[in-house]
């Protein structure tokens, strides 16, 4: 029920309506022009005899989803007969969705714990486990910011501001990748903070510091920039201690795990500066 | 009196005899069994030899606790002003009356989620009335119990309503109209004839308004956020559970719905037939 829009399909499938009916209308008149025409239609699909077709379905966390958007833009340009769709969602419920059978192709979770509990669900395809890595690969990074209003109306200039008692602070609820890093961080800093919530995501955090609800927030050096104005970010040294590592895999549940594992790969060469742009580190 | 009794007596096996009406009952076993279905996939899966233990952990007690009484207190807002608008509804004439009854079902129609960001702009620190309610007087909404209340009587209330106006457009204005003509202000007409002819109306409208209220999630979440203790009622208990051990979840779900079972049950009995 969270975050209606990142979960719908995306309006530009419906742009493949027009392109279908073309094909279907190229074909229709070229089987009444007999079968010279045919063989013409047949050699043209030959000649680039790796191009992928089909659907590819790719389960992301919600953090990835204007980056993941922009690549797919890219990847379908290079592979026009292929059509990505997405389930954006909290990392931890697509692997529940993943777990009990949900047909995707391509996971890329937030955190290595929610890849785990897709590893030990036996979800992760073996052979390409095999060829890369057996926990699934990690192709980005992603640490904490301190986010507070634009006004920053409590004045929060350090980390250790977020333990006085007049500064109210959201964090993520611990069952999500970006709360365990909270409290990474909050360890690592020996700093006891009582949050006046515990936000589902950590999109919701960042909607409740940029309607002024909270003082400060913990969130995504990502969701800063993509904020970009609406909230002020700000570093702080135990960030590093907390730095979350994105591993991405091929599912065995994948129809056509060629088309699965070179998605992976786009991603991780050509997707490279895209996902940079976006504040997310290397690995 | 007794050939009344006989006449009754012979009359009541009469309607219920005769062949069965297949064209009700098979449609009605559908829908019933489609309605139990998926809380018979909750007993199945539950893990029945921890379940005390996970019942009984004191993060699930408070949320409990917190449900229940957030809900009852809603159920109590919603039946003050809830009532009076359902009256006003259904007894008077006003220009717009009609567009006034679309929007009390607004609340019914958007997704609670929005519903609870709409509140957040309204009611929030920084929103067009709690912007007032926080430099006036202090008094900062989200986060606290009262905004789970709130969160509840906006989504819950218009069942409360719809189904007290219907009760009032079915029954009989000429009880009113008789007690008008003897002289009874509006008020007494309407806590002398009308409350008590409306009653089982108001009680079914109180049970929806609490069930509603008890499994609300989306417009808390986003208006109240979520604390134990604090916000976190059973539902969003349950989501938080789900995102890591969704056997947690499963108890908890389990235990709103025996529980809620148990009151509607009860409740059910004493103001609807009593």
């Amino acid at each position: 029920m969270r975050e209606p829009t990142a979960r719908s399909p995306r309006p530009r499938r419906t742009a493949h309506g027009p392109t279908a009916a073309t094909a279907a209308l190229v074909l229709a008149l070229t089987a009444c022009s007999g079968g010279g025409a045919d063989t013409e239609e047949g050699s043209g699909g030959g000649a680039d005899g790796a191009a992928f077709s089909g659907e590819l379905t790719v389960f992301a966390a919600a953090s990835l989803t204007d980056v993941f958007e922009e690549i797919a833009t890219s990847f379908e340009e290079e592979n026009p007969e292929v059509e990505v769709t997405f389930n954006f969602a909290g990392s931890s419920e697509l692997a529940q969705q993943i777990n009990s059978g949900a047909p995707a192709d391509v996971f890329a979770a937030a955190d290595t714990d929610t890849m785990g509990q897709v590893v030990e669900g036996e979800g992760l395809d073996a052979d390409w486990a095999a060829e890369h890595s057996e926990d699934g690969q990690v192709f980005v990074t992603n640490n904490l910011r301190i986010a507070v209003p634009p006004d920053n109306p409590a004045g929060v200039e350090s980390f250790a501001d977020l333990a006085e008692d007049d500064v109210d602070v959201a964090f993520c609820s611990q069952e999500v990748p970006c709360g365990a890093a909270t409290v990474t961080a909050l360890e690592a800093a020996d700093l006891d903070v009582t949050p006046v919530t515990l936000e589902e995501d950590v999109r919701a955090v960042l909607t409740k510091v940029e309607l002024g609800e909270v003082d400060a927030g913990l969130v995504y050096a990502t969701d800063v920039i993509s904020a970009e104005g609406r909230v002020e970010g700000l570093d702080f040294p135990e960030s590093e201690e907390a730095i979350n590592d994105y591993p991405i895999g091929v599912l065995s549940a994948s129809g056509d795990t060629d088309l699965a594992a070179a998605w992976v790969e786009f991603v991780t060469t050509e997707g490279a500066p895209v996902l940079r742009d976006a504040g997310f580190g290397t690995p | 009196m007794t050939a009344v009794a006989t006449r009754s007596d012979r009359r009541a096996p009469r309607t219920r005899s005769g062949r069965v009406p297949w064209i009700l009952v098979l449609p009605a076993l559908v829908g019933l069994s489609f309605l139990i279905l998926p809380f018979a996939g909750l007993l199945v899966r539950a893990p029945w030899p921890t379940m005390v233990e996970r019942v009984t952990e004191p993060e699930v007690l408070a949320a409990l606790w917190l449900s229940l009484s957030t809900a009852t207190v809603a159920t109590l807002v919603s039946l003050s002003f809830g009532v009076p608008l359902a009256w006003m509804l259904a007894r008077t004439e006003f220009p717009g009356r009609r567009v006034v009854r679309a929007l009390v079902t607004i609340p019914l129609v958007i997704p609670p989620v929005v519903g609870g960001v709409a509140l957040l702009l309204v009611l929030g620190r920084n929103g067009l009335v709690g912007r007032y309610l926080d430099a006036w007087f202090g008094l900062t909404l989200p986060f606290t119990p009262a905004a789970v209340v709130i969160a509840q009587v906006f989504v819950a209330m218009p069942f409360l309503v719809i189904t007290v106006e219907g009760a009032l457009r079915g029954a009989d204005r000429r009880y009113e109209e008789a007690a008008a003509t003897l002289g009874a202000s509006r008020v007494t007409i309407f806590t002398r004839v009308t409350l008590p002819m409306v009653l089982p109306g108001i009680g079914a409208g109180a049970i929806l308004c609490w069930a509603r209220a008890l499994g609300e999630f989306g417009a808390t979440i986003t208006f109240a956020g979520n604390f134990p203790g604090t916000t976190q009622t059973m539902p969003l208990a349950v989501y938080m559970a789900m995102q890591r051990d969704p056997e947690a979840a499963i108890v908890l779900s389990l235990v709103l719905l025996l529980v809620s079972l148990a009151v509607l049950v009860t409740l059910r009995e004493r103001w609807v037939n009593p």
